[in-house]
């Protein structure tokens, strides 16, 4: 499989390096982006559609915090498993429970004070699953341990993209 | 003293360095063309010396057709055949029009996008559109002394695909080489962004005549970087008038109009509108048809009533794109203010309001756009040298996505993906031995297909027969540089492949448009053999400079016999430029296309691992 890591010359670590990412990103499109070859041969436009594509989908893959850890542990052989394996602890389970039906309460009230509340909460939690991920993946090198933490960090991702909709509804 | 030379009027001074290319602002009320000239974009005017083309267009029974100030003094005479605002109607269909009563047309539902039945015959706002560009083709063509060698067209960067893709049909119409397709916010955010050598997060609230868009940028040292987009694209300035409209007929108590009255009092709506701007009362008269004599006045304080709702709808997106963007007003560094309808007060007022913070209007909002498309048209063109030229990441307003079981929607492309983009699903069968599924592919961000706006249906098939859930059916979207929708399906667990790539149904064949053009041509003036010839002349040009300038760049990446074989091709070339046969030069194109495929794609691998070598020598 490719490595995303490798297109952009870092090294695979989950701490992934912000500002270095995003200039060997711009540095790669800046030659490979379709506006520089407006005006070439047919070859070479569709060469650069499929290689500025693979830039953005490697891109958008490293900087999103779940996509980039399920990368790092496939180039390690360990299947997240998103669709298979929804094992989760039964805390965890409760708390998420909990926060959607707060979510669904602020919705009906059209409360956004509640909203905000539950978005800081989550935004709080991403944080600090973040922070653990990067323990599991960079330090201890434990990836089986990592998958369960990154399909925890899905939840939220799932979560905070319903609150956003619970924004538009209100609105 | 050495005598300076100086080139004839209207002819670069070297034919083949600078290649003539103009932005597009093909707008719901105006449109304008502009092109970069001695480094400075400005905007090419009529005979009389006129920016703006009203974007009006009206048929005439003997096959004539008449757009701009031409047809607009016809508009309130001759309605059903005066076409007005046809932007509205792009790739829509009769169901999607709001206000259909409101419109005097004959319309005609016709699948994927609605026609309008004319004394010219049924044309579809393609057609119309394309009336509005060649005129303005003309105009350029005139100005710059030869053949475009491409145009950006600018759109919504609320546009769907089909609005897209209708837009991208009328350029090739019009007989335009469409180089790109702009975002108008983005567009503008070009034109702002490098009069002012701006750095941050700036905000484009742009509200035209017929549309809404609001997008958020990052600009940062040569590189303008679409966080994210949202709108409306059916709120403008037009709904404006309809609400002075609506409150005019109130007012005056009138019995339901007829189409010319209609319009007239639209056009008398526009005005006080407009009048509104920069005085606290509007005087609205009309004499109809019926005898009846409209006259009442309209104040700052109605009008501002009548409106709020529809300047509290703009707000909503704004929030929206925002939000998407992860960011918070006070992160926003400038709004700039696009669009003829932003210069009513109450609009800058409601927008200091959210961001808290003046609007920036320095730049003429009617022609902001097309000078920035003339910009980017100038980059796309490759006038500007390596290092003086900027990066534009622009993204997909809307989510694409494809139908599953029970009327779902399965987002494949999310909305705000920096565009190239490309992903790919996974789906597989429902039922033993089934060899065939359909496809429906839609847009928009419901759950439910029927709240999507759906793009294309099709058909795979050969499947070979399989336990339900065995088949693995890979469909991949792939959205181009222009935000249009490709996509593709395949089986391949058997190795039995089947493969099939649809362009969304309302699009035209490029057999229909080949037909039209000639159909045009026969009845303009134009010669058909004179313009296939300066046509493939201008690509045959474009094409061998390209690929001179490769070899010189990186043919040391091709072995003899290759660089041997290419420039076999550019000898043919060569020769069929010599000559006046207009298929020659089409077939050696073609010829030489396929002869570079390899090494174009050997320098974009090359351009990369020089990217990264450049970057990681200085990140050391």
């Amino acid at each position: 499989m490719q490595n995303h890591f490798d297109l952009f010359g870092l090294p695979p670590a989950f701490a992934v390096d912000e500002v270095r990412l995003e200039r060997a990103y711009r540095e790669i499109q800046s030659r490979v982006h379709p506006d520089r070859f407006a005006h070439a041969g047919d070859a070479e436009r569709r060469a650069s559609l499929q290689w500025t594509t693979r830039v953005n989908e490697a891109y958008r893959a490293l900087k999103n915090p779940v996509q980039r850890a399920s990368h790092i542990l496939e180039l390690q052989g360990v299947d997240v498993a998103f669709e298979t394996n929804t094992a989760m602890p039964p805390d965890f389970l409760m708390e998420q429970m909990a926060l959607r039906e707060a979510l669904a309460d602020a919705t009906s009230a059209k409360d956004l004070g509640a909203l905000d509340g539950l978005q800081k909460r989550i935004d709080a939690d991403r944080r600090q699953l973040e922070g653990r991920l990067g323990e599991f993946i960079d330090r201890k090198k434990d990836y089986a341990g990592a998958a369960n933490l990154v399909r925890e960090l899905k939840f939220l991702e799932k979560m905070e993209a319903e609150i956003d909709a619970a924004y538009e509804a209100i609105e | 003293m050495a005598l300076l030379q100086i080139a004839e009027p209207g002819q670069s001074p070297e034919p083949h360095e600078r290649r003539l290319a103009v932005g597009i602002d093909l707008g719901t009320t105006n449109s304008l063309v502009a092109t970069v000239r001695s480094g400075v974009a400005t905007v090419l005017p009529d005979a009389q010396g006129r920016g703006l083309l009203p974007s009006i267009v009206r048929y005439l029974s003997n096959g004539n057709v008449e757009v701009g100030y031409a047809a607009q003094t016809h508009q309130a005479v001759d309605p059903k055949n005066t076409v007005v605002s046809v932007k509205r109607f792009m790739g829509r269909g009769v169901k999607d029009i709001d206000h259909l009563q409101n419109a005097p047309y004959d319309f005609v539902d016709a699948p994927g996008m609605l026609q309008i039945r004319t004394a010219a015959g049924v044309k579809s706002p393609v057609e119309v559109s394309a009336e509005i560009l060649k005129p303005l083709r003309q105009r350029a063509e005139a100005a710059l002394g030869g053949p475009l060698s491409g145009a950006v067209i600018t759109v919504p960067a609320y546009f769907d695909d089909a609005q897209r893709q209708a837009t991208k049909d009328a350029g090739r119409l019009a007989g335009l080489n469409v180089l790109r397709l702009l975002n108008e916010p983005t567009a503008a955010a070009i034109a702002y962004g490098l009069d002012n050598a701006s750095e941050g997060v700036f905000a484009v609230y742009d509200l035209g005549g017929g549309t809404f868009d609001l997008s958020i940028l990052k600009l940062s040292k040569g590189v303008f970087e679409v966080v994210a987009t949202s709108g409306d694209s059916l709120l403008g300035g037009d709904d404006f008038d309809q609400r002075v409209f609506c409150w005019a007929v109130e007012q005056a108590k009138l019995a339901p109009l007829s189409p010319r009255d209609m319009r007239l009092l639209l056009v008398k709506s526009r005005e006080a509108k407009e009048h509104l701007t920069y005085h606290g009362e509007a005087p609205l008269t009309a004499r109809l048809s019926t005898g009846e004599f409209v006259d009442v006045a309209i104040d700052t304080e109605t009008f501002c009533r009548i409106t709020q709702t529809l300047v509290q709808k703009t707000l909503g997106p704004v929030r929206k794109a925002l939000r998407d963007a992860g960011l918070g007003v006070s992160d926003v560094q400038g709004v700039v203010m696009v669009g003829g309808a932003t210069r009513m007060p109450q609009i800058q007022r409601a927008v200091a309001e959210f961001f808290k913070r003046d609007p920036l209007n320095n730049l003429d909002p009617d022609k902001v756009v097309a000078l920035g498309a003339a910009m980017q048209a100038n980059v796309l063109a490759g006038n500007k040298p390596q290092g003086e030229d900027w990066l534009l990441l622009d993204v997909i307003p809307l989510s694409l996505g494809i139908e599953t079981m029970g009327g779902l929607v399965e987002k494949i492309i999310p909305r705000n993906s920096t565009i190239p983009a490309a992903r790919a699903q996974e789906f597989t069968t429902f039922k033993d031995g089934q060899n065939g599924m359909s496809f429906h592919v839609v847009q928009g961000e419901r759950e439910l297909v029927s709240d999507c706006r759906s793009l294309a249906r099709f058909e795979l098939k050969g499947i070979p027969p399989m336990a339900a859930g065995a088949a693995r059916v890979r469909v991949t979207f792939q959205v181009d540089a222009d935000g249009l929708l490709s996509v593709n399906a395949r089986e391949n667990t058997t190795g039995a492949e089947a493969s099939v790539a649809v362009k969304p149904s309302y699009g035209l064949a490029d057999a229909d448009i080949e037909r039209m053009l000639r159909d045009s041509f026969s009845h303009a003036k134009d010669d058909v053999h004179a313009r296939a010839l300066a046509e493939a002349h201008v690509e045959g040009q474009r094409l061998l400079e390209a690929t001179r300038s490769a070899l010189a760049a990186d043919g040391a990446l091709l072995a003899a016999q290759e660089k041997a074989s290419i420039d076999a091709r550019i000898a043919e070339m060569e020769r069929a430029l010599q000559g006046s046969d207009h298929r020659a030069i089409k077939q050696a194109v073609e010829a030489l296309n396929h002869a570079t495929e390899d090494f174009a794609a050997r320098r974009m691998d090359e351009g990369i691992r020089r990217a990264l070598a450049g970057k990681q020598i200085g990140a050391l």
